[in-house]
């Protein structure tokens, strides 16, 4: 049994008997049902309750543009709030549940609010929460928390995916209602590449809301016969259940397709939704027109809909909201919902029409001049109260109300490029201005074109004008006849009078006194009121409520509707949940990492890992026993200065300079000079920015005369190939040069310690000669390694000890790390970690990072005279500005604790001894810190002003956030072998 | 936005990285006794029409080309789009 208040005929499948729960109740539907359908099939008016005053509410329309019918849908991690009953599709076991509401829809607590209503009105959170302030965090705000919002999240992880695609084509067709089906016919036989997209689950549009509308055949075998040609075109495209949601440059659309919304859960492997990215040539909008209400008193009660959707009920799912309905309206339109209703068995009790010239009907009664001025009937309507044009009023008891107040365009898509709309008098509506951008047009209903025969030729000839375009010659085709009606409208924007509340944006809960009241308030703009009172803020966005505001505006001010405008519409059109925004990025792919070479391997000696930059590097390898990782970094670091250590510094960028004039483009790029580097050496190099400051750093060694390999820090590796790729194309563009990036090609391990070269003669190929004397301090060459694999070996050091760092072609990376570690044995060798690296770069007074964080600049890093004034280099000009060049500005200098126990945390500031802590006296900062196993204790690198002349002097390092302050010394940055010995044995 | 890449056709504008005004190709002469002062409004004094604007854009995501966009920067039309380098050269940039 499926429902008192089914009528006959209608698109839906009978034989199809789907059950379905709505707040914890069963009931039972057909295929083809919406929920909304279904549930008005079984006499249930009341669907939720509203945002702010939580009245009791029904459905207001038939599609997507719904205010009222919101509700959560399915259960458990799948449970999604404020889904639109209206499109929610029905399916065998479907569960919703009523929101905004406790504990029951029927009675709901908290619409004590309504009784509150001229407290809450309008501004009501911006006046009332003002003070005490202290009440903010402990009173009003986890008040408010729990009473806004509707629909709750299920707090669970989304167990569904979602897919991102990309599509082409010459004519994307959005909308297929009578103009859309005509313009893809139209289109695609002519051969273009056409898409065809409908967010509804069948085709047809208003075709199958309407009856008799086509006249010379049904309007159910013409879409049927359109769609068997359309899907049988290899060129077309039919995508339905599928949201064109917002336009953008260049062609692009928008859309979301709802692949599983319409399944209890997706089929294995497919995804719930998919965001498609559609590049089209040409566009052709076909979005229909949204029906408007007439506000009166009291207009939200479960039962009053839009007319045009109570016709929508009756003709394509064979429901109606109640047995015996009234129609208000200041059009034609009404009339026909009465017709349509009344031929199918539906007591139309009268239609109360506000013009003075109405038709009439043998059906029913026609109340010529009338308005309705208010209802009865908390949870679900019993009565209409109407006033005759004589100011006499009546009472007229009926389930349902039709409210019909003539059909705006849907030009929502036409003004997401900043397109703004124009009045049209005849139908007192906004349509999309016309363009000289001829990249989307648009056709039927949504172009204002409102009879069903002017929706078909208007198809056609869009699609004819937009391949012309493209200079593909399209041929009109044979169409239906179809009514031709011409749209009779007197503009009736609201009912005036009466001293209740009449509701215009039914979801957000703003009353046409709302408007007055923000107007008195002073704001003016429509775009203010919008703000102020949340009109069309709400997930319909207004579409049923926008104009009715405007019109109250209007009268206010005394102006027209069009001199108050409109407010701007954004994307997306209809609500696109984030999942589907994220699509595959969720998780671990939200942000992927790179893994180096050795991260099998380094995984395997159970390494900790950090994300550097893109990369996942090892931090530190902790061995058995070690509880602490200050163990492990410690041990990795005395290892290192004691004997050898490895570490992978494949994540340096790395990039290969070659060309002629491959010395003078270094020339240029680095602040000091690289043309006399001889081949077969390295030498480091300061980027700077143009403006003078240090941007990055790294070695350049030349391998051949035409022929540099260079590395940047792994932070900067992308932007600073950038840069020198513009400094390439764009500065100097006739240096014979090529830049790549090989950074992924090299596997890199930096070999460092005493012991390092007799480690590296074992794996070095012996008719290479790596003696101190053969391959000394600054030395690169080609090599090979392990009996003949090619290799590139540099004589450089970040850690300060003897050391070379090797590359190997990224695939051998892996059995090279094996390699090292197994011929490292006897020497006892360890793998360091990114930890150590640092710890052993401070020791040694290297500048990395922390210290080149665009703030600084050469003569800060104590590189000053490395700054060439015989070549002309990026920043050199700049650099010499006299700001730059002052006496009392930071240098890079040491820092040693006083008492040897202190532990110095970077970011800390130094202040004077003696001196208050603050900013004035501020001296500089800790840029770097750590424990140095070298040393015995804390150590670190700060900017200090004057600092290369305070060495020896006794400094405050203050730490507010921790109260800490402890003192010491000023020192050289290089805590270990500053005359650098031990680079060169 | 899609940019009509001169050597590799219409390509979507995520694949590039944008800087900003093209004038930054016309680097001051640092020769000049008045370098100082040049390349300080070089670096920092920018025009930021509403209307056709030439800026660079780099295909990091492609061919590692930069080009010159000439973009309308109230519409997003792009009327015109040519390699920086042979911008460059026709502003006299060389070596």
């Amino acid at each position: 049994m499926s429902g008192i208040n089914r009528l006959d005929g209608g698109q839906i499948d009978r034989n199809n008997v789907l059950t379905f729960s709505f707040d914890g109740k069963r009931y039972s539907g057909f295929g083809g049902d919406t929920l909304v359908s279904a549930l008005l099939a079984n006499n249930v008016r009341l669907m939720g309750r509203s945002f702010k005053y939580h009245r009791p509410r029904g459905v207001f329309t038939a599609g997507s543009e719904e205010p009222n019918a919101l509700v959560e849908l399915r259960s458990g991690a799948r449970r999604e709030p404020n889904s639109r009953a209206t499109v929610a599709e029905l399916y065998e076991g479907l569960t919703a549940q009523s929101q905004n509401r406790f504990p029951s829809l029927r009675f709901d607590a908290l619409a004590f609010n309504d009784t509150l209503a001229s407290f809450l009105s309008s501004g009501f959170y911006y006046k009332t929460f003002m003070w005490p302030v202290a009440f903010w965090e402990k009173v009003y705000e986890p008040f408010i928390r729990r009473a806004a919002g509707l629909g709750r999240l299920s707090g669970e992880e989304d167990p569904d995916t979602y897919d991102k695609g990309f599509l082409h084509c010459d004519l994307l067709i959005v909308g297929a209602g009578p103009s859309g089906l005509a313009a893809a016919l139209t289109a695609g036989r002519a051969g273009a590449e056409v898409i065809l997209a409908e967010e509804d689950f069948a085709l047809g549009g208003r075709l199958l809301a309407e009856s008799g509308i086509l006249t010379d055949r049904l309007a159910s075998d013409w879409i049927e016969e359109v769609t068997a040609e359309l899907v049988a075109l290899p060129n077309v495209r039919l995508m339905t259940r599928t949201t064109v949601f917002g336009q953008y440059d260049h062609g692009i659309f928008g859309a979301v397709e709802r692949v599983s919304d319409h399944i209890p859960e997706p089929q294995p492997n497919k995804p719930r939704q998919i965001l498609w990215r559609i590049y089209s040539k040409r566009a052709l909008l076909n979005a229909g027109a949204t029906e408007r209400p007439i506000p009166f008193e009291n207009n939200d009660r479960p039962g009053i809909m839009l007319a045009g959707a109570m016709r929508a009920y009756a003709n394509r799912w064979a429901v109606t909201a109640a047995r015996n309905v009234v129609v208000f309206t200041n059009n034609d339109d009404g009339h026909r919902t009465a017709r349509d209703l009344s031929e199918k068995g539906v007591d139309v009790a009268a239609v109360v029409d506000c013009r003075h010239n109405a038709p009439t009907s043998a059906d029913f009664e026609v109340i010529e001049g009338a308005e309705v001025i208010g209802s009865r009937g908390r949870l679900g309507l019993k009565a209409v109260k109407m006033r005759f044009k004589d100011g006499s009023e009546r009472e007229i008891a009926c389930g349902a109300l039709g409210v019909a107040g003539g059909w705006n365009p849907n030009v929502h898509l036409t003004c997401h490029k900043r397109g703004r709309p124009e009045w049209n008098g005849d139908i007192s509506a906004f349509i999309p201005v016309k363009s000289e951008d001829s990249a989307l047009r648009v056709a039927g209903a949504a172009a204002g074109i409102f009879s069903t025969h002017g929706a078909l030729q208007s198809g056609a000839q869009g699609a004819i004008d937009a391949l012309n375009d493209l200079g593909i010659s399209a041929r009109f085709p044979a169409l239906p006849e179809a009514e031709d009606a011409p749209v009779n409208i007197a503009p009736f924007w609201y009912v005036k009078g009466g001293t209740g509340r009449a509701w215009l944006d039914l979801q957000n809960d703003v009353t046409i006194k709302d408007i007055n009241l923000a107007h008195q308030e002073g704001f003016r703009s429509v775009e203010h009121v919008k703000r102020y009172t949340t009109l069309g803020m709400a997930t319909d966005q207004g579409k049923t409520a926008n104009i009715g505001a405007l019109a109250v505006l209007a009268d206010i001010e005394g102006k027209s509707i069009p001199e108050v405008g409109t407010t701007i519409f954004r994307p997306p059109y209809t609500p696109v949940s984030i999942g589907t925004f994220a699509g595959r990025s969720r998780g671990k792919e939200f942000r992927p990492y790179r893994l180096t070479p050795s991260h099998k391997w380094a995984a395997e000696q159970d390494a900790v890992f950090v994300e550097v930059g893109n990369w996942l590097r090892a931090q530190w390898f902790p061995l058995k026993g070690e509880t602490h990782w200050r163990q492990s970094v410690d041990r990795e670091v005395i290892a290192v200065r004691k004997s050898v250590g490895i570490c992978d510094v494949t994540t340096l960028g790395k990039i290969d300079v070659q060309g002629a004039d491959a010395a003078e483009f270094l020339n240029h790029i680095y602040c000091n000079g690289f043309a006399k580097l001889p081949v077969g050496k390295t030498r480091y190099g300061l980027i700077l920015r143009e403006d003078g400051m240090a941007m990055d750093d790294g070695t350049a060694a030349r391998l051949a005369e035409d022929h540099f390999v260079i590395t940047t820090t792994t932070a900067n590796a992308v932007s600073a190939f950038r840069h020198m790729e513009f400094c390439r194309q764009c500065l100097w563009p006739g240096l014979d040069v090529q830049l790549i990036s090989t950074t992924e090609a090299w596997a890199q391990f930096s070999v460092a310690g005493p012991n390092a070269r007799k480690l590296m003669q074992k794996i070095v190929d012996t008719d290479h000669d790596i003696t101190n004397e053969g391959f000394p301090y600054m030395a690169c060459g080609e090599i090979t390694i392990c009996g003949g694999l090619r290799a590139r070996l540099f004589r450089i050091s970040f850690s300060g000890e003897l050391a070379y760092e090797i590359a190997v072609p990224t695939r051998y990376g892996d059995a090279l790390i094996r390699r090292l570690i197994e011929a490292g044995k006897e020497f006892d060798v360890v793998p360091y970690g990114t930890e150590a690296l640092g710890v052993l770069r401070i020791e040694k007074g290297h500048a990395a990072g922390n210290e080149l964080n665009g703030q600084s600049t050469a003569a800060m890093l104590g590189m000053g005279r490395m700054v060439s004034q015989k070549k002309d280099s990026i920043g050199r000009v700049l650099a010499g500005r006299p700001y730059l060049q002052r006496v009392d500005d930071y240098r890079l200098i040491g820092l040693l604790p006083v008492n040897l126990d202190s532990v110095i945390l970077a970011g800390a500031h130094l202040m004077n001894v003696g001196m208050e802590s603050c900013a004035a006296n501020d001296q500089g900062w800790v840029t770097s810190a750590a424990y140095s196993p070298h040393i015995g204790s804390s150590i670190a690198l700060a900017f200090l002003k004057k600092g290369d002349q305070r060495h020896g002097d006794v400094i405050r390092i203050v730490n507010p956030l921790s109260d800490g302050d402890i003192e010491a010394k000023v020192t050289s940055p290089h805590f270990i072998d500053p005359e650098g010995e031990r680079l060169r044995v | 936005m899609i940019i009509n890449h001169p050597l590799l056709g219409p390509r979507d504008a995520q694949e590039f990285v944008y800087l900003g005004d093209a004038n930054l190709i016309d680097r001051p002469d640092p020769s000049s006794s008045t370098a100082l002062d040049d390349f300080h409004d070089y670096l920092y004094l920018r025009d930021n029409p509403a209307g056709s604007h030439r800026e660079l854009w780099f295909h990091e995501q492609g061919d590692r080309s930069w080009l010159v966009v000439t973009r309308d920067t109230t519409t997003h039309e792009i009327t015109h789009v040519e390699l920086a380098s042979e911008y460059a050269k026709r502003q006299g940039r060389d070596r």
